[in-house]
């Protein structure tokens, strides 16, 4: 058998005592970020990236790795106890985890959540081990014009799952792509758009764009409403939940793993599609779908599990194919390249105790995070109510340092500031930034593989049709993106933003 | 007296992507186009500068037509403190070091809050400052003055 062995070689890298701190580190801050408002997973791991330079290469991943399951778990504290999704994911949680708290079972949606969590967590977990080696097999098949449409796929996808219109975020990963494009090109050595500085010669940081549209962006925006914000955090009474409720959550749970391992897979998407759909699917099918919205336990079980294994099983694509499915992934990659590991399907074969070592960390964070969420609830309930001014800048703080620190230059400083401006105004033209920074990290990557593609097929484009694999994944976006354009859908799809 | 734009959103966005596809194409132009078989390094980018010059047409287009929602409150003063602090920050963190520039972005930046108090932007400049040093300085070898050349650091 080889997948035990392999699974032998995960844990022995796993259990070391670096390992296993950097694990608990890692989910104790995602945690900690899902929980704190206005700060979320893709701010926070960019914040944090440039520290964890300096650790070893599975180390760091392993951190990272749990900083992003973690803040799932988090978000749907806050999202239970004071109606506020602490990251994307947990919006739908806000839908009964807050009625179940106003009725006073606070502690029990806790519970339900955490333990959907752990549940959804261990089995996309073994999903991982079990699909990474063939996807891997498929992906070593692949070539140029297959990693090319494999691209496109992608960026199509977030864009259909953009929040606001499709044009603008069509128009958001075009420059997303441009943006990457900045530096020495890599075959003649040309610079491009650096306007003569030396300083923009390796291209810009993909660190300093994810602080700036993310992180800087997103403190301008919460000051503007600054006012509104009332914390008002539900008494927890009892954790657990009657054996009526247990006997509700099974079912849900279940649907909200599958639901959201499957979607977790698709490139754009992350765990936030996975939670809506889970929610969505479970109001239909469950016997109690009259009392969803008014604090169904069902209505916190499926999503809870569904975000928590689509947070998971968006580690696939990243770790086997290298091509990210969210700006979170793209971050993981870019901190791969950065520690001198190139991101793809020989991952597995060259750095088999890397790879195996992070998905093992997986499963021993989803446990770490139960400890850490169910007993400690009090610690986290204090958080919540840390209030803004006094967090954003300590922030700006993490950020300024943490930017200088990667090139020792204060140049990366003015640019993240730079995009910190254009970010704000994004977001005040409803242009969401992730598809953009996805874009930005696979600019280069796309230019490279189309070059390639075309000049094994003489220039001729046809390639990328002609090729079954390659035809499939582009039909499977354009596909995606027509029938969101639909009108009939396109409405379907703003309702299910606003909600 | 009726507006001609019916959709501030679009319009600015529209103006936007055609701004920075136009620089792009315009910038791009000085570079080896090559063809499809050897692909110069202008290539893709005039792909992609079309494509936004496109699409921000579309969305110039569509704002005289469809109507969209208002662009709501702007944090202007918000915007200018983040944003000066971190400059200012960038501008001073060598030449004055961390104990100077660290307290300089905190109170500059939480002065963009409607709850700013001196007391305790002070204490949480203190706090911070502390903790950098210890963890970046001295933890992490971050290459930052504590004090800087300035003060002869």
């Amino acid at each position: 058998m080889e997948l035990i062995t392999d699974i032998g070689l995960g844990f022995s890298t796993a259990i070391t005592l670096v390992n296993l701190l950097c694990c608990l580190a890692g989910v104790f801050l995602g945690t900690l970020i899902g929980v704190l408002p206005g700060l979320g997973p893709t701010a926070t791991i960019a914040m944090l990236l440039p520290i964890t330079f300096t650790l070893p290469p599975v180390s760091s991943l392993i951190m990272l790795a749990g900083i992003y399951y973690g803040s799932q778990y988090g978000g749907s504290t806050t999202s239970i106890l004071v109606n506020v999704p602490g990251e994307a994911a947990s919006v739908v949680t806000t839908l009964d985890g807050y009625q179940m708290a106003r009725n006073g079972r606070a502690g029990v949606a806790l519970t339900t959540a955490a333990v959907g969590s752990f549940f959804a967590g261990t089995v996309a977990t073994a999903l991982i081990a079990l699909f990474a080696s063939p996807m891997a097999e498929i992906a070593l098949k692949f070539g140029p014009a297959e990693f090319f449409s494999l691209i496109v796929l992608g960026l199509l996808a977030a864009i259909v799952l953009a929040k606001g219109s499709l044009l603008h975020a069509f128009g958001m990963v075009i420059l997303g792509l441009l943006l990457g494009l900045v530096g020495s090109d890599v075959n003649t050595g040309t610079q491009r758009f650096t306007f003569g500085m030396p300083q923009l010669a390796d291209g810009i940081g993909f660190v300093v764009v994810a602080m700036g549209m993310f992180g800087i962006a997103e403190i301008i925006r919460n000051l503007e409403r600054e006012d509104i914000h009332s914390t008002v955090v539900n008494k927890i009474t009892s954790l657990m939940p009657t054996r009526e409720d247990w006997k509700r959550m099974i079912a849900p749970t279940l649907r909200g793993t599958v639901i959201g391992s499957a979607l977790g897979i698709l490139p754009g998407s992350g765990s936030i599609l996975g939670a809506f759909a889970a929610y969505a699917i479970e109001k239909k099918v469950s016997k109690h779908g009259k009392e969803f919205g008014t604090g169904a336990i069902e209505g916190v079980a499926a999503p809870e599990s569904a975000n928590n294994a689509g947070a998971q099983t968006s580690f696939i694509p990243m770790l086997t194919l290298g091509i990210p499915s969210s700006p979170v992934m793209a971050l993981m990659i870019g901190a791969m390249i950065i520690q001198g590991i190139q991101p793809g399907p020989s991952v597995m074969v060259e750095q088999p105790a890397l790879f195996w070592g992070i998905i093992v960390s997986m499963w021993i964070g989803n446990f770490f995070l139960i400890i850490l969420n169910l007993p400690l609830i009090g610690i986290w309930v204090r958080m919540v109510s840390v209030p803004y001014h006094f967090l954003f800048p300590a922030i700006l703080v993490f950020c300024g340092i943490g930017v200088f620190s990667l090139n020792n230059a204060q140049f990366d400083i003015y640019l993240m500031a730079l995009f910190g401006v254009l970010g704000y105004i994004f977001v005040k033209l409803d242009c969401e930034p992730a598809p953009m920074l996805l874009a930005f990290i696979l600019g280069p990557l796309m230019e490279e593989y189309m070059r390639r593609a075309l000049l094994l097929s003489r220039g001729d484009p046809m390639i990328f049709i002609r090729r079954p694999i390659s035809a499939t994944l582009l039909a499977i976006g354009v596909l995606a993106i027509v029938a969101a354009a639909l009108p009939a859908l396109y409405k379907k799809r703003e309702e299910a933003f606003r909600e | 007296m009726g507006q001609p734009i019916r959709n501030v959103k679009d319009f600015w966005t529209g103006v936007i992507y055609i701004i920075f596809g136009s620089t792009a194409l315009i910038i791009g132009r000085n570079y080896n186009m090559g063809t499809a078989l050897k692909m110069g390094p202008a290539y893709f980018p005039a792909i992609l500068s079309g494509l936004l010059i496109l699409i921000g047409v579309i969305s110039l287009i569509r704002s005289f037509i469809k109507p969209g929602t208002p662009f709501g409150a702007f944090a202007l003063r918000g915007l200018i403190l983040i944003i000066a602090s971190i400059i200012l920050f960038g501008f001073i963190v060598r030449g004055a070091g961390l104990v100077i520039a660290l307290p300089v972005l905190v109170i500059i930046s939480s002065y963009a809050s409607i709850r700013f108090r001196w007391k305790y932007s002070l204490i949480l400049s203190a706090g911070l400052t502390i903790f950098c040093v210890l963890i970046f300085l001295k933890g992490l070898g971050v290459p930052l003055p504590v004090l800087g050349t300035w003060f002869g650091g």
